[in-house]
């Protein structure tokens, strides 16, 4: 192999070897950022908006149209909480704020700090369910025993697909491992799920 | 450089141990990568054994259920990353070099680095078996949050393992790359290399494009494990739905960087013994990267059941059904190459047709799993394990066993036994169906994948299975035996070897020489 051959190796290695690093950063960076956005876009993961209680109280009521509205809620794996929707159902206009309630109680002798997590079907519902108000907006901390009723303020948005009669959200209470740690509240606003 | 490689130009192989720890010869490191990943498809075929062993009967028998799992896991792990891709490594290592008329790869020294990182990330993916709270046991996808909240302890030895072992891809994939593009020989263009060089050049491309995923999928586990981020914790914002994406984003290119060598193996073999140019050349070279390329749009059919908008499923399933086009204008080359041509059936040429056939097989129940609907009922049983192993084993594996039968003359420079490889073609042959077959029975019926019990309903089919798990295992040390012999001695093989074999490696002598091709040849 000549000194030419050798060099013409070496810069091609080179460039293969930073295509493999632009991969990884790829992987890291841009993947979980790609797929946050689709979900953003699509709901894909059932996660629905956010949107403020200005805008919310100006939309107008679509009265020609009742949609059901069904309430699920799970604890996650051995996080010791009871969790339950107080209202089961409710039919709402499009376009109307409603306010349910949910109810929690820590049944373990500790403070435990909990995260709600959202998911709404069907999945193409997602953009068009919109909360001003939610307990799942930041982590919630219960003391042993305590118990809470949290609310819950949303809207359907009027542009609701014609075919969609029945929404169900479902909320599942994670153990956020920070039990005893004193909530950092910016990271916790921050990392919140909506 | 130059000049000390020309000095020792004419000498043989050093002698000792040493030779094979600091060599940078191809023909080397080829025989090294072949070498481990025989071994590893012993220690992964062992899992096997064990898992098959307890699956033999119904109930519990042999293992406890953690054990089991943690078998699965290796088990996959080991045949993936420790024997197909290392095998394949050493065949490209092997034959590159020799079939574009270059006199080593292109990197020698990276190319012994790259294989010596191999022994030590095997040891230490295996070395968890023996750590507290036992090895990994979350299957080889090793799923958040199966793989992060609920991992034993070991877990971040395995990700380091992954770590090295895609170090050891990426820079073999560079290395041949490298010699591909820049080490032809004067006249070799593009359109002329040998197919299976083609395919590895594809392949090459496909690793370094994934590979690094892997990585960084494997990296953000252990920092959601360890550092307290949450790339897959919905508590934290995360999802472990994203864990799915990212791996399957890796794991399906993945799925074709182990068959596409094995298509090149076989397109090399059939016209051979065919005596007939392989049909349609070019079409071969188009089908091999339209592959590659749709091998990068359809990871979701391994997900169709996480939930996804109607639209995802039509799309991944439309974009999945469409790979069968080049498949099928290959498996159509391959037919159309043999098609009155002279036929004859030497070793090579009779696991290189096992391959055509029974890869198809593979290929037409991958196709009944692309279809979404129907997937919501095969999804996670033995269905899917009959499948892929229709196509890793009876594919991939099978190639590299025609690949050895093919070559092997030529490394050894003596002919194998005749009538041992004979025994172990038929042996492997009928063990490997009565193993693989019965498992689409068993997932159509519903049998899950991963699950060390089953209901009685199921005992027939199990026990057939494992019956041809324990004879197929046994068949390979005939193998073991077989090429033993063959380095040992045996009948003289000729420079050509097989009457209707073309190019460039059948032109020098047997066995290979040291060095091959210091003054490069003439390609007309």
């Amino acid at each position: 192999m000549n000194e030419d051959q050798q060099q013409k190796n070496k810069r091609l290695a080179g460039k293969l070897s930073l295509s493999a690093v632009a991969m990884v950063v790829f992987a890291i960076v841009a993947l979980p950022a790609l797929y946050n956005l689709i979900c953003n876009i699509t709901g894909l993961d059932g996660r629905t908006g956010r949107i403020e209680k200005e805008q919310a109280l100006a939309t107008r009521p679509d009265k020609t149209r009742v949609i059901k509205i069904e309430f699920d809620a799970n604890v996650n794996g051995d996080l010791p909480w009871e969790f339950k929707a107080l209202t089961r159902r409710i039919e709402v206009h499009p376009g109307e704020v409603a306010t349910v309630s949910y109810y929690a109680k820590n049944l373990s002798n500790r403070t435990i700090v909990g995260q709600a997590v959202p998911y709404v079907t069907p999945i193409k519902v997602a953009k068009y369910f919109n909360k001003t108000e939610c307990f799942c907006f930041s982590q919630q901390k219960f003391g042993p025993g305590e118990d809470k009723e949290m609310p819950l303020r949303f809207i359907v948005d009027p542009d609701l697909p014609k075919d969609v009669n029945t929404i169900t959200l479902s909320y599942t209470f994670f153990d956020t491992k920070q039990s005893g740690v004193e909530e950092d509240s910016a990271k916790a606003e921050n990392a919140t799920p909506q | 450089m130059s000049t000390a490689h020309a000095e020792h130009e004419h000498h043989g192989a050093p002698s000792g141990l040493l030779r094979w720890v600091f060599t940078t010869n191809h023909k080397d490191i080829g025989t090294l990568y072949l070498w481990f990943a025989f071994a590893m498809l012993l220690v992964g075929g062992s899992f096997a054994m064990v898992i098959r062993l307890e699956l033999l009967q119904p109930g519990m028998q042999w293992v406890d259920p953690n054990f089991f799992n943690s078998m699965t896991t290796m088990h996959g792990l080991i045949m993936v990353f420790g024997a197909i891709m290392p095998a394949f490594v050493g065949l490209a290592n092997w034959l590159v070099p020799m079939m574009i008329g270059a006199p080593d790869m292109a990197l020698p020294r990276m190319n012994n680095w790259s294989f010596w990182i191999l022994p030590f990330a095997g040891t230490m993916l295996l070395s968890t078996m023996f750590m507290e709270g036992g090895g990994p046991n979350f299957g080889w996808t090793f799923y958040a949050p199966l793989s992060t909240t609920y991992a034993p302890a070991s877990t971040d030895f395995f990700i380091f393992a992954v770590h090295m072992l895609g170090f050891s891809s990426i820079m073999g994939s560079i290395n041949i790359i490298a010699t591909i593009m820049n080490m032809r020989a004067p006249g070799m263009t593009l359109m002329k290399m040998p197919l299976f060089v083609w395919t590895w050049l594809i392949t090459a491309f496909l690793l370094i494009a994934v590979m690094p995923v892997l990585a960084g999928a494997v990296t953000m586990m252990l920092t959601d494990r360890n550092f307290g981020t949450s790339f897959f914790d919905a508590a934290g914002g995360g999802d472990p739905v994203l864990f799915q994406h990212v791996f399957w984003f890796f794991g399906h290119p993945e799925v074709y960087i182990m068959i596409l060598p094995a298509f090149g193996i076989v397109s090399q073999i059939i016209p051979t013994f065919a005596r007939k140019r392989l049909f349609g050349y070019s079409s071969m070279v188009y089908a091999t990267a339209s592959i590659a390329f749709l091998s990068f749009i359809v990871w979701a059919h391994h997900m169709f059941t996480v939930g996804m908008p109607v639209a995802g499923e039509l799309f991944f399933l439309y974009a999945t059904v469409l790979i069968a086009v080049p498949t099928g204008v290959k498996v159509f080359n391959w037919v159309a190459t043999m098609w009155q041509g002279s036929m004859t059936f030497e070793l090579p040429m009779k696991w290189a047709l096992a391959f055509v056939i029974l890869f198809t097989i593979g290929g037409f129940s991958g196709l009944m799993l692309g279809i979404a609907p129907v997937d919501f009922q095969y999804h996670d049983t033995y269905f899917v394990v009959a499948h892929f192993h229709y196509v890793l084993v009876t594919g991939a594996l099978f190639s590299i066993i025609a690949a050895v039968y093919y070559w092997l003359p030529k490394w050894t420079g003596h002919m194998y036994s005749e009538s041992l490889g004979n025994w172990h073609f038929w042996t492997s042959i009928v063990f490997v169906n009565i193993t693989f077959f019965p498992q689409h029975f068993l997932g159509l019926a519903g049998m899950p994948r991963r699950i060390p019990d089953y209901n009685a309903a199921f005992a027939d089919f199990n026990f057939m299975s494992s019956i041809g798990a324990f004879g197929f295992g046994l068949a390979q040390l005939l193998f073991l035996a077989l090429v033993i012999k063959c380095i040992k001695g045996g009948e003289k093989a000729t420079d050509q070897v097989w009457e209707g074999a073309e190019g460039l490696e059948w032109e020098i002598p047997s066995p290979a020489p040291y060095h091959t091709f210091a003054e490069a040849p003439e390609v007309k």
